[in-house]
């Protein structure tokens, strides 16, 4: 249980067994105070990185960067009426990084002083030497213009760090009896804080300091009929966010209401959690006598919720150039969509299909001023009208497909993990037509509508792929009929893109993301988020997964 | 700093409990040496080692419990860390899952950990040799060799004192051909890394990659196949055998939310789920993978028969749920042993009319707790067994099957083999769901 992928509720509903290896939490425990805290002046941060820089220069470094960074993180984890653990860490050091005659090399630190970051950027220096041994193309870096002292900061409005503990455990126990009250029989919620406080200096002449904020509030409500032995859960329908605490204040707003006849509600860049919650228990209890769904090939309309965690998985992962060249061979796999594939210029979809790339969305998880190695983060295509325009790439991965510059999307878990290529959000564009889900829902004749995300799988290349979802309804000549259970669809990622109708408009386009996207070994957790609306996919192939044991 | 010995640990536990002032206090520390490389396209791509102890303090008030840590240990850093500790306590809520310190206890002492491990060189020199084979065959390798010691040391203000060390050392590699059309797998971990031989997994991989191009599509259906032990548990993923063991929790069972909640209330515990030659135990003492002496709160392991003739004997208690419920608390072990026979896969595969031999499952996730159904996928070396040989190689498969089917469809148990600090058979399983093909590869 040591990798998660892209964990969703299965590890909250797991139970307390397994939460301590929960990633991207494993820092130092804390007291709450200290992550009020300031972190180190800017100035003092610019003479510690110099130490560095000037060291790594001095000892053969062609190009070095230092990332000094102050982790905080807090989450509260409740079920039903208690409180299961609060806990609140701290992580703090350096991690520096070196070029020598086209090698890398790597070192990290917690002791963080000028002597010791000279002497850590020596040793990197040295690795990258040993690593000249093996090294077989050497590296290039696509040039970047230094940026001289800049700063950015995730527009919050208020920082979850300063809400006092009470308050945020009432939150949790609120929404658990909502639901409770509601009909589930068990509720496990959480809510996860995270304040990355990153400095970065490069022999660019960059020195960028950032505050990033990010926030999720979830849960799992589960149903049970004790008298059959079965249970259903309900998970939230809440995204994890780059905003504040301002996140979960309620706006009308900022939600969305699902097709006439799903009660379902879809949530912005506001989130009601005590609705969601009591809705929830309703759904996670009703679910216990659903109609099983008939197997067969039918039209879907994905909730925006639901869509997300798709284009995660057929979209965000084959298009990663690192995967497509081959370094995640032996771990997350390679991608369909090789070089070759793309110089054929085949279609990856539908002309509806408009897939961007960014980490500048406000509210997304994706969202910061620069990336790990001092580049300004941009928006950019990767899918046209249905065909593969670009990748995702980092400085020293630009030349490879004739680039000058990288995409701004290098990125490390910690101080003491060295940066890498990681997934920016991956969005698909809303239809420039007015639509409503309702409307889309009018147009279909036999169909699925799939709100949240739940069961994923998809092979190492991306070509197949399985998903299921929290809510399911049929849907018979434009119209919403009844709510059905044991959904889960298989298609091939060309195939379903190939399918796509088209999305509803702006007004509907929503957030999906996650704090655990897994990559590299050994591995490093990242967030992202995925936006979308309600969008329809025709003739897709849907199971029954209900078995008997 | 990194691993230190009995004494030197209970040492500074010691200390460390003489400036707690809170009525109960546990404190423990976690150490560790390691170091790992990683290669991709026959060449390192990243390489480096870690240096760490941490000390986590847990002080009680009452019902009121709290916790802090530190990884530096200078008198001064110490006293804060429990200063902290017992300030987080007093701001608590009091648990109404309370259970108080375990006092002392008696462990085992599992076989002892190896004396020599890999250091920075032999990790490149095993690198080197893996890259080196599969470039002479013009094919690509990707690696990840991993491996060091670790230490746990336990102490608590009711007298308990626990110690161990432990070595353990993981390789895995792919091959693919150049042309991307073939790709093999082969992984192992092994408490003494000179029973690591990363070239001869190395060459199986590589055979598997040159045996898997060219490969056919067969209709998806129920089919007969030989799970190697890969295809079985995977110990960074779920896996098919993982995913059934790790769920046998006494608790979410009682609650009614399992596969082992029973019809009308309470769990399946005693009953017949499996075919009755499925027995699997945990044993720390067990020579070819020994395990934990202790558990977090330092329960002592002991040998537990988890299923015997298909029959579930036992279910994962927690101090808290066992109290409650009146039975013995279950340390978790940390890993499991699957009796089986004496056929290698290779018997097998004789033994077999028609059939698929998987290497490998992927991307394994739940579809239904109810019935803990899984889907995944096959990857890195599938082929189709005609006549007790390998006919010719397939284009992989997903699966929707659940480990308690599977494990009433068996036809044979082969020779267990260590994997993921487990002891695991390659099984040869009757009307194994698959439900469509992937391209792949």
């Amino acid at each position: 249980m040591k990798r998660r992928d892209f964990v969703g509720l299965t590890g909250l509903a797991a139970g307390a067994l397994f939460l301590p290896s929960l990633p991207g939490f494993g820092h130092t425990p804390v007291d709450p105070a200290r992550l009020l805290e300031p972190g180190a002046d800017v100035i003092v941060k610019k003479r510690l990185a110099d130490a560095a820089l000037n060291a790594a220069k001095a000892a053969g470094a062609d190009y070095a960067d230092v990332r000094i960074g102050r982790s905080l993180n807090q989450y509260v984890f409740t079920r039903e009426k208690q409180v299961q653990n609060i806990v609140s860490t701290e992580s703090y050091g350096v991690g520096i990084r070196v070029l020598v005659a086209g090698c890398w090399g790597f070192a990290s630190t917690s002791v963080v002083t000028e002597a010791n970051l000279a002497a850590t950027a020596r040793e990197a220096v040295s690795i990258a030497k040993a690593n000249r041994l093996v090294m077989k193309e050497p590296v290039q870096l696509a040039p970047q213009t230094g940026y001289g002292e800049v700063s950015w900061k995730t527009p919050i409005q208020q920082s979850a760090f300063e809400v006092p503990i009470k308050q945020k455990v009432d939150l949790l126990l609120t929404a658990n009896a909502a639901a409770l009250d509601a009909g589930a029989n068990y509720i496990n919620s959480a809510l996860f804080q995270v304040n990355e406080q990153k400095y970065f200096a490069s022999t660019d002449g960059s020195y960028i300091d950032q505050d990033i904020h990010r926030l999720w509030p979830t849960f799992s409500a589960t149903a049970v009929d004790t008298k059959s032995g079965k249970f259903r859960s309900r998970e939230s329908l809440s995204a994890p966010v780059g905003l504040g605490f301002e996140y979960l204040t309620p706006s009308a707003a900022e939600q969305v209401r699902g097709p006439q006849g799903t009660d379902t509600i879809g949530y912005k860049l506001r989130y009601d959690m005590l609705a969601d919650a009591a809705l929830a228990g309703k759904q996670a209890k009703a679910k216990l006598t659903m109609k099983s769904v008939t197997p067969g090939k039918y039209d879907l309309v994905l909730d925006p919720g639901h869509l997300g965690l798709t284009i995660h998985e057929s979209v965000g992962h084959p298009t990663e150039l690192d995967r497509v060249l081959g370094y995640e061979a032996n771990f997350a796999g390679t991608s369909f969509a090789t070089l070759e594939w793309k110089a054929k210029n085949l279609p990856y979809g539908s002309k509806a299909v408009n897939i961007v790339a960014d980490k500048l969305q406000p509210g997304s998880v994706g969202n910061v001023g620069y990336d790990d190695e001092g580049v300004k983060t941009r928006e950019w295509d990767l899918i046209k009208e249905g065909k593969l325009v670009n990748y995702q790439k980092i400085r020293d991965q630009a030349h490879i497909v004739g680039q000058k510059e990288s995409d701004g999307c290098a990125y490390a878990q910690s101080w003491e993990d060295v940066q890498f290529q990681r997934m920016p959000n991956v969005s698909l564009r809303p239809g420039t037509a007015k639509m409503s889900p309702d409307e889309m829902v009018k147009g279909v004749d036999k169909g699925i509508y799939i709100a949240g995300a739940g069961s994923f799988s998809i092979d190492q290349q991306r070509f197949n792929f399985q998903f299921g979802g929290q809510l399911f309804f049929a849907i018979e000549k434009g119209k919403i009929t009844e709510p059905l259970e044991d959904v889960a669809y298989q298609s091939n990622t060309q195939e379903f893109w190939g399918a796509c109708q088209g999305s509803c408009d702006q007004s509907d386009y929503r957030l999906f993301g996650t704090f655990f996207d897994g990559k590299g070994q050994p591995s490093q957790v990242s967030s992202v988020s995925h936006g979308s609306a309600t969008t329809r996919f025709n003739g897709v192939n849907v199971i029954n997964t209900a078995r008997k044991v | 700093m990194a691993i230190l010995s009995k004494d030197e640990a209970q040492a500074l536990l010691k200390k460390v409990l003489s400036y707690s002032t809170a009525d109960e206090c546990a404190v423990s520390l976690n150490g560790r040496t390691t170091g790992n490389i990683r290669y991709a396209r026959n060449s390192v791509s990243t390489a480096g080692s870690q240096n760490s102890v941490s000390l986590a303090v847990e002080s009680r008030f009452g019902k009121r419990s709290g916790v802090a840590t530190c990884n530096e240990f200078d008198d001064a850093t110490l006293k804060r860390c429990v200063q902290r500790a017992e300030e987080i306590a007093k701001l608590a809520p009091e648990s109404p899952e309370y259970v108080p310190l375990l006092g002392p206890q008696t462990y085992v002492s599992p076989p002892s950990a190896a004396t020599t491990l890999l250091t920075a060189a032999t990790r490149a020199q095993a690198a080197a040799d893996s890259m080196a084979l599969c470039a002479a065959k013009n094919l690509t390798a990707a690696g990840f060799l991993d491996g060091g010691t670790r230490f746990q040391a336990l102490r608590n203000s009711k007298g308990l004192e626990a110690y161990q060390q432990s070595t353990n050392t993981d390789f895995s590699v792919t091959v693919r051909t150049a042309d991307g059309r073939g790709s093999g797998y082969a992984i192992a971990d092994v408490t003494d890394p000179a029973k690591l031989n990363a070239k001869a997994l190395t060459q199986r991989a590589a055979d598997k990659a040159l045996g898997s191009v060219n490969a056919k599509a067969i209709e998806p259906g129920k089919y007969t196949v030989i799970l190697e032990p890969a295809a079985l548990m995977d110990g960074g993923d779920l896996s098919l055998l993982g995913g059934l063991m790790y769920g046998l929790d006494a608790r979410s069972a009682d609650e009614g939310r399992s596969f082992m909640t029973k019809k009308g209330g309470g769990n399946r515990k005693g009953e017949k789920l499996f075919d009755e030659r499925v027995n699997i135990y945990s044993d720390p003492m067990n020579a070819e993978v020994p395990g934990s002496a202790f558990d977090g709160d330092g329960l002592p392991t002991k040998r537990l028969s988890w299923i015997e003739k298909g029959v579930v004997k036992q279910l994962y208690y927690s101090r808290f749920w066992a109290e409650k419920n009146k039975v013995a608390a279950t340390a978790f072990p940390s890993g499991f042993i699957m009796t089986g026979g004496t056929q290698s896969t290779a018997e097998l595969i004789k033994g077999t009319a028609k059939g698929i031999l998987v290497t490998r499952l992927w991307y394994i996730r739940e579809v239904d707790p109810q019935t803990l159904l899984y889907t995944g996928l096959t990857r890195d070396g599938t082929f189709y067994i005609e006549n007790g040989a390998i006919k010719f190689p397939i284009k992989n498969l997903r699966f929707n099957e659940s480990p308690i089917i599977m494990l009433n469809n068996i036809e044979a148990i082969g020779r267990p083999q260590r994997l993921a600090g487990c002891l695991v058979p390659p099984l040869k399983i009757r009307d194994f769901t698959f439900t469509s093909l992937s391209d792949a590869i």
